[in-house]
């Protein structure tokens, strides 16, 4: 499988999730695992672009797919994903343990729907949980990302389907 | 000081990492470790008749299997942490039940293995032998007692507790009108997205245990695994790296594990680390709020409260290792905002076979102001008056303050709230919320509330300039999401007048602050955030003193500035405090920009010793804050909702908050406080229940059957504020951080009933007990 680009081998465990592969084999620890049943969305990473939970697979079934995770959205040191940096202008975190999920489900989102209507940024959230910020922060961040998304100073991101990194 | 940071909407320094996926939670560090997995009581009270973990220990990849025999400290019974007089039978567990399992979830042994798979693997491979027994699952089982959740606690009571002012008998006898209610709020659970998780490295040579913690409170693990192991404080390091939300239960010390991963570490020579998963964290991790009311009121025509009378029971848990902290908290804010003459409240804390409880944001509040609130909702319909009149008749008015409730706080002193101003906080909520909308089955709801922040003993902090000229600045209360760094570097901005940018706070790490309390009770603001502004303060003042020399100015012409000592009016002259570092200390080095420019100033001669009596060196200084008293936030919460009539379903069409917490530090930051806490506010009062059932087993322990709200249930939350600023410390501010969360069940069960029609006098609600009701009610 090809994560974030860089091409690594498939554990040989067959048991082991892709979210503990991800964090525990890899190092990639950005992604964080808050209920291990599919449904607070924390785990969520981009399955050749598209939004998966990192905790409903094994990871020998990514063998063959494009993994990125919150680490591949922004070269360390380098200028924020547009996503990342609208969570921040918007204060659209506190703790940070369900933003990279949020964020990765939101690059999906904006991928789809560059400029989504109120509905489809409810949608496009409405499968991650967030205990800190009751979500309003989190909306506006979506809209803002929009904004920032279609400006042509905004390099290459977000990945487009297939992209993978 | 200049208020340069105070009060601006500073954009927060934390998001960086954390938006890169490059944050530290606890179950990020693994160097090695060995992983853990509990096995935990099936049942909610039995007798442990064997455990047999052999199979487990002779599993391949299994490094030790510890049940209460193993351990050094097995038969030793965990901390009571707030021991109370009236506490007459307090009883906490032991690190793993060895006779007797009194919850569900409860630990009964601890494998240690080369990986949390395997870990998990052998726990099933542990035979524990249990004879059930018969349990007590809500708190009215436990008042009628006819089984006991401890042999040795008659009636099930752990404590009871019975305050009055005034005479509430006398005054109940003489009103003209008066009423019974019967309020229930049930169990709820705080679930931060973030289990709670413990990583510890013990080495050996020097002696040393390192742990990472996603606690509240690291301070005090470190000073109790110093304790429990015999080591000096300086030998135990316990530090919570980035934590994800607390909101109460990671205040709760000692769980099992926190004492079992570093003594496991240090029997075998490598890092242990467990992580909870999502079931176990809806079994093992504290719960809240499960209280039944009685209430009887005495009120005038005009709807003034005269007398009120309230005898309740509270649901402990089948231990209580946080003391009565909680139905403490609740008799004491009952009362609220309102003017009560004869008050008088009892409450008996009662055992059940059901988790133990302790905070949870709101930590008695929710339920006290539910019942408040709903009492004078039934005073408003006896008299057919408007629910906003009897409020407004019953306020505590803006000159009263301060103002003695006159019954016990959890500090230990009474309720005196310290400053206020309840009549404009309801008129800025009515006239923010506006007109009904149109339409049927539409409800307006009302509610306000007053919250203890703030409480003691104290917090510390150690602010330094370093030599180049940036600062760093620590304290011991972690942050679970609260902003701390950036809040904190506000205030220590202005104190040294430089940027926000240049000031690197860190929070909850024992290597760098050791003393200190917690992260609970609304009070990082108050307590710490006042520690650093007076740590900052002795900085600026050090700094002055040794730039009054080198600037040959007196101390007070000179004003901190721009990175620098300045002499007032003379912008000029000035020494950039990089330098003042460097010259703090008479030891000479010569790298970097504040050494060079130090240089300058060094031929000036003194006499007497580099060091004079009473000098330290280093441009550096410890604070401490100790508040007097609490101070007491307040706020206003008002809804428009609609019920559909058939499904049941909830709409929120209109929330508004009118919140003081005295002085603003940071209006972005305080506003992601209230929406959060009104949002779990909401999922408490209408989606999130525990479904306990008889037999003490919670039925939905999981994400999947625990509905906690998405982004599709939660509102748009219209904010505003008014600022009464704290008399009682210097930077006059009041705790916020549980605000949100307070009377938003109030609110939704006046809201609810004025849309429906059906009386509510229990929380949470529901589509389904919304549909139940409707059926008594036909």
């Amino acid at each position: 499988m090809k994560v974030n680009g860089v091409e690594r081998a498939a554990p040989d465990e067959t048991r082991l999730l892709l979210s503990d592969h991800l964090r525990h084999e890899l190092g990639l620890t950005g992604t964080h695992v808050g209920c291990e049943h599919g449904v607070c969305g924390c785990c969520t990473v981009l399955l050749d672009g598209a939004p998966v939970r990192s905790c409903l697979m094994l990871a020998v079934q990514a063998e063959g797919h494009e993994v990125t995770t919150i680490e591949g959205l922004a070269r360390d040191g380098g200028a924020l994903h547009p996503v990342q940096q609208a969570f921040h202008e918007c204060h659209a975190l506190q703790c940070g343990f369900c933003t990279p999920g949020f964020v990765m489900s939101v690059v999906g989102l904006l991928a789809q729907h560059p400029r989504p209507t109120e509905q489809e940024v409810e949608e496009g959230i409405s499968g991650n949980l967030c205990r800190c910020t009751g979500y309003a922060s989190i909306r506006r961040a979506v809209t803002r990302a929009a904004e920032l998304n279609s400006s042509p100073l905004v390099g290459k991101y977000p990945p487009k389907a297939g992209d993978g990194a | 000081m200049t208020t340069r940071w105070f009060g601006s909407p500073v954009q927060r320094v934390e998001d960086d990492r954390l938006l890169r996926g490059k944050g530290r939670f606890t179950d990020d560090f693994d160097e090695g470790a060995l992983e853990c997995c509990f096995v935990r009581s099936p049942y909610a009270h039995a007798r442990i008749k064997s455990i047999d973990a052999t199979a487990a220990r002779a599993m391949p990849g299994v490094v030790a299997v510890y049940t209460a025999a193993e351990l050094p400290f097995g038969g030793v019974d965990l901390p009571l942490l707030i021991p109370h007089p009236n506490l007459t039978h307090g009883r906490t567990q032991r690190c793993l039940a060895a006779e007797r399992v009194r919850y569900a979830g409860e630990a009964v042994a601890f494998v240690v293995a080369e990986s949390r798979y395997l870990a998990e693997d052998a726990a099933e491979l542990v035979d524990v032998d249990y004879d059930p027994l018969p349990v007590v699952i809500t708190p009215e089982a436990a008042l009628a007692a006819e089984h006991l959740v401890h042999d040795d606690v008659p009636g099930n009571v752990a404590a009871e507790m019975l305050q009055e002012v005034g005479d509430v008998e006398k005054a109940l006898r003489a009103a003209p009108h008066s009423k019974r209610l019967k309020l229930r709020y049930e169990r709820a659970a705080a679930s931060p997205m973030e289990g709670r998780a413990v990583w510890a490295r013990w080495s050996a040579g020097d002696r040393k245990l390192m742990v990472y913690d996603s606690t509240q409170s690291p301070t005090s693990i470190r000073g109790g695994l110093a304790v429990l192991f015999g080591l000096p404080e300086s030998n135990v390091e316990v530090i919570a790296p980035d934590v994800g939300g607390g909101f109460g239960p990671k205040i709760m010390l000692f769980y099992p594990d926190e004492l079992l991963v570093p003594y496991a570490a240090m029997q075998h020579g490598r890092p242990v680390k467990w992580t909870e998963d999502r079931q176990e964290h809806f079994t093992a991790v504290n719960q809240e709020r499960g209280q039944v009311h009685e209430v009887e009121v005495g009120f005038d025509g005009d709807g003034r409260v005269l007398a009120l009378s309230d005898d309740f029971i509270h649901d402990g848990g089948a231990y209580t290792p946080y003391g009565i902290i909680l139905p403490i908290i609740s008799a004491a804010q009952l009362p609220g905002p309102y003017r009560i003459p004869n008050y008088r409240v009892r409450f008996r804390d009662m055992y059940t076979n059901a988790t133990p409880t302790s905070p949870y944001r709101g930590a008695g509040r929710p339920h006290a102001c539910f019942v408040m609130e709903r009492t004078l909702d039934a005073i408003a319909a006896d008299l057919h008056l408007d629910r906003i009149e009897v409020r407004r008749r019953n306020l505590i008015q803006a000159g009263e303050f301060p103002y003695d409730v006159g019954v016990a706080w959890q500090d230990g002193n009474t309720v005196i709230y310290d400053s206020g101003d309840y009549p404009t906080l309801l008129d800025k909520a009515i006239a923010k919320l506006g007109p009904k909308p149109p339409g049927d089955n539409v409800g307006m709801g009302i509610g306000i509330y007053v919250e203890g922040t703030g409480v003691g003993p104290y917090e510390g902090a150690h602010v330094q300039v370093l030599v180049s000229g940036k600062v760093v600045a620590a304290t011991g209360i972690p942050s679970q999401g609260q902003s701390h760094a950036t809040v904190w570097a506000q205030v220590v901005a202005d104190e040294l007048g430089v940027d926000v940018g240049d000031v690197e706070v860190t929070s909850g790490d024992t290597r760098r602050f050791p003393w200190g309390v917690g992260t609970f009770a609304s009070r990082g603001a108050v307590t710490a955030g006042n520690a650093m502004h007076v740590a900052a303060r002795m900085v600026a003042d050090k700094a002055k003193h040794i730039a009054a020399d080198h600037l040959e100015a007196a101390v007070e012409d000179l004003e901190l500035s721009g990175g620098a000592v300045r002499v007032k009016g003379s912008p000029d002259r000035g020494i950039p405090l990089g330098a003042v570092a460097v010259l703090s200390n008479p030891v000479r080095y010569a790298f970097g920009g504040g050494t060079e420019a130090a240089t300058q100033f060094a031929a000036q001669p003194r006499e007497g010793p580099p060091l004079r009596d009473g000098e330290q060196p280093g441009l550096e200084a410890t604070g401490y804050y100790s508040p007097p008293g609490s101070t007491w936030a307040s706020g206003c919460h008002a809804a428009y909702v609609r019920v559909d009539p058939k499904t049941f379903r909830l709409e929120i069409l209109k929330y508004v908050v009118v919140h003081d917490c005295g002085r603003v530090i940071n209006p972005l930051v305080l506003q992601g406080q209230i929406e959060g806490g009104v949002a779990q506010g909401i999922g408490g009062a209408f989606y999130e229940r525990l479904a306990y059932d008889g037999d003490g087993q919670l039925r939905n322990a999981s994400f999947m059957e625990f509905l906690m709200p998405y982004a599709t249930e939660i509102p748009s939350i219209e904010i505003d504020h008014i600022e009464t600023p704290s008399p009682l410390n210097p930077l006059g501010v009041k705790g916020a951080g549980e605000a949100g969360v307070i009377p938003v069940g109030a609110v939704l069960a006046s809201a609810i009933e004025d849309a429906t029609g059906m009386k509510i006098t229990e929380m949470p609600l529901s589509p389904l007990k919304l549909y139940e009701l409707s059926m008594l009610k036909k």
